[in-house]
């Protein structure tokens, strides 16, 4: 039955074809939405995982998670140095990662940091060391990978963050040497590249030897930093300044004592990455939900089209189904045909969509840097997946149900009579 | 196996088309069903492969009442429109008749029964690029292939000319007779006559002969 429901939908090629077609759009449409909305947030919650606040200077919360975590906008501004050493000293808090930004190569943003950020993200080193002196840098597995940098190269970073999109600066008189090379961790980090926050500032001329006789003499007195000057967000400094903190909490009570006091005491803001996540996926919830309903409308335009083709055949083929009934074949086998037709045009419109979507986040991904930047790589099927395709699989057999009732009550000897 | 009509009577409306018809056809045995169009050959044929129900009386093969799987498993049936199954090709169709009837395919059989039938050539072809002959031949290699007992034809000639009705019948009565299968031949072209040895005729709802 299943090679004469085959035979059957070769038979009108046309028809099967733009069935099948509409199908595959509607499906991937639909698994492009999926895999957008559940790789972005896998992806968004893997690279806000371990930081519970983000300091920065004040601004957009938005702006500030997304330029400090996963490095897709442009910083708020900067704060001051000392508030690193300030928050450090919070009981409250267990890590503070410092992130000194501005520069990029080839497009990978360039982050001052210490080795908290390799703790934070728990990153392993495949080759290499990591970056313990002036213009030592340690790369992300994926900008090894794309800029075929190696160990003991030099390269040069340039003013801004996208490639070709910067100032056109090239920091030409202080290149950086690639001291290590990240493993694969799936986080942002594979795509940036690591140095110290005294690095960053070296590139752009900003002095910093007062820090370390601050730090020197802090060290000595043991007391508390009380140099609480404001930070001077949006203003281009030559001090040197910081571009944002990533905070660890030690204990659930810091998430209120915290926040509250670098909001009330200090210029700087207190953005948490987990509600800014969540703001960020309402949004993109909400425009998917548009697009998601208009895709199923289509899957159900597909679904009638095969209702209508199957039920012309069902009358255009009365002759053949009173034949093969004739031949031997019982109602149930001539309705299983008909319903396999459906079922048969739905699984590989359902297929063809699936493999459609997947192939064309290959492509796109390529072609637009963001997606790359959100992490959204071609063939991770979700497994939303495989219940879309059956919906679709189920749409295509209750299309089929009506005409397969009809052709299931032939009576062949009427049929006979009539030709 | 013998077959054992007795006693048909049926109705469409009104019209009373079968009146008590009874006849027996001996296993392997040849006849011809002469009557006029709409004298109710086609109607008595489709009594007689279970196809429809009377209103009265049985119709027995080898002492088994004929419903659906005596049908599929021991009558080959030949139409004069309704051929070949259109999506498939002919020996697509072939097989399929042989799934159909009893399960499973002898391809070799196909063969042979194309062979047999001189359109070996045409296997692979849609029925809608067949000529009439072609397709006529085809349709008894399909109702041949399952291996009947009874082979039954309505009106398998009346649409070919004066050359091919002999040729076919020739070809139906051999084919039956290689087979082993009892022929009944339901027509309205007494040209076929001369070939059959026994000519029962449809008359009134009645059959005599």
């Amino acid at each position: 039955m299943i090679s004469l429901a085959l035979a059957y939908l070769r038979d009108r090629p046309l028809t099967t074809a733009l069935n099948v077609l509409l199908l595959a759009i509607s499906v991937a449409m639909l698994v492009l939405l999926l895999q957008f909305g559940e790789q972005a947030r896998e992806r968004l919650e893997r690279d806000a995982a371990g930081v519970d606040l983000v300091v920065g200077a004040k601004g957009s919360p938005l702006q500030l998670i997304l330029s400090s975590i996963f490095h897709i906008d442009q910083p708020t501004g900067n704060i001051p140095h000392n508030s690193l050493d300030r928050l450090r000293s919070n009981p409250a808090v267990s890590r503070v990662v410092p992130l000194a930004l501005g520069d990029n190569f080839r497009g990978f943003r360039i982050v001052g940091t210490d080795a908290t950020f390799a703790q934070s993200y728990s990153l392993e080193l495949a080759e290499g060391a990591q970056f313990d002196g002036p213009m030592q840098a340690v790369i992300g597995s994926r900008v090894a990978e794309e800029t075929g940098a190696q160990l003991g190269q030099r390269f040069i970073g340039n003013h801004g963050f996208a490639n070709g999109n910067g100032d056109g600066q090239g920091h030409d008189h202080a290149p950086f040497e690639t001291v290590g090379i990240l493993a694969p961790s799936g986080t942002v980090a594979d795509r940036l590249i690591l140095t110290s926050v005294e690095s960053v500032w070296d590139v752009h001329g900003i002095s910093h030897d007062h820090l370390e006789e601050d730090q020197e003499s802090h060290d000595h007195d043991n007391g508390e930093t009380t140099n609480a000057s404001a930070p001077q967000s949006h203003i281009p400094s030559l001090e040197p300044d910081l571009t944002a903190l990533l905070v660890t909490y030690r204990n659930a009570s810091a998430a209120i004592r915290v926040p509250a006091m670098v909001n009330r005491l200090t210029e700087m803001q207190a953005a948490v990455p987990a509600i800014e996540t969540a703001r960020l996926l309402e949004l993109l919830d909400a425009s998917i939900e548009g697009i998601r309903v208009f895709a199923w409308l289509l899957a159900a335009t597909g679904g009638l089209a095969i209702f209508v083709a199957l039920l012309n055949m069902a009358r255009g083929r009365e002759g053949d189904l009173a034949l093969l009934r004739v031949m031997g074949a019982s109602p149930i086998q001539v309705f299983a045909t008909v319903i396999l037709e459906g079922v048969i045009a739905a699984a590989v419109g359902a297929v063809a969509g699936w493999i459609g979507a997947h192939a064309l986040i290959g492509i796109v991904r390529s072609q637009f840097a963001t997606l790359t930047d959100l992490g959204l790589t071609a063939w991770a099927p979700v497994s939303g997946e495989a219940f879309l395709i059956l919906a679709v699989i189920a749409i295509g057999a209750l299309a089929a149900l009506i005409p397969a009732a009809q052709v299931y009550r032939i009576d062949p000897a009427r049929v006979l009579a009539r030709s | 196996m013998q077959l054992e009509v007795s006693g048909i009577g049926l109705s469409y409306g009104d019209t009373r088309v079968l009146r008590d018809v009874s006849l027996v056809l001996d296993s392997g045995e040849q006849a011809l069903l002469l009557g006029a169009s709409g004298s109710g050959k086609s109607s008595l044929l489709n009594v007689i492969c279970g196809l429809q129900t009377p209103d009265s009386g049985t119709v027995t093969l080898g002492d088994q009442p004929v419903h659906d799987g005596v049908r599929k498993a021991h009558i080959g049936i030949i139409f004069q429109t309704l051929r070949l199954v259109s999506a498939l090709n002919v020996r697509a169709n072939l097989l399929l008749a042989q799934r159909l009837a009893n399960g499973v395919q002898n391809a070799a059989k196909v063969d042979e029964t194309l062979e047999q039938l001189g359109i070996n050539h045409r296997a692979k072809a849609r029925p809608f690029e067949l000529s009439q002959g072609e397709a006529q031949r085809a349709a008894i290699a399909r109702a041949l292939v399952v291996s009947p007992k009874l082979l039954i034809a309505d009106e398998p000639t009346s649409a070919l000319d004066k050359g091919n009705t002999k040729v076919v019948a020739e070809m139906l009565i051999e084919a039956a007779r290689s087979a082993g299968a009892s022929l009944l031949i339901a027509t309205h072209d007494d040209r076929l006559t001369s070939q059959f040895g026994r000519t029962l005729m449809l008359e009134n709802g009645k059959v005599t002969g």
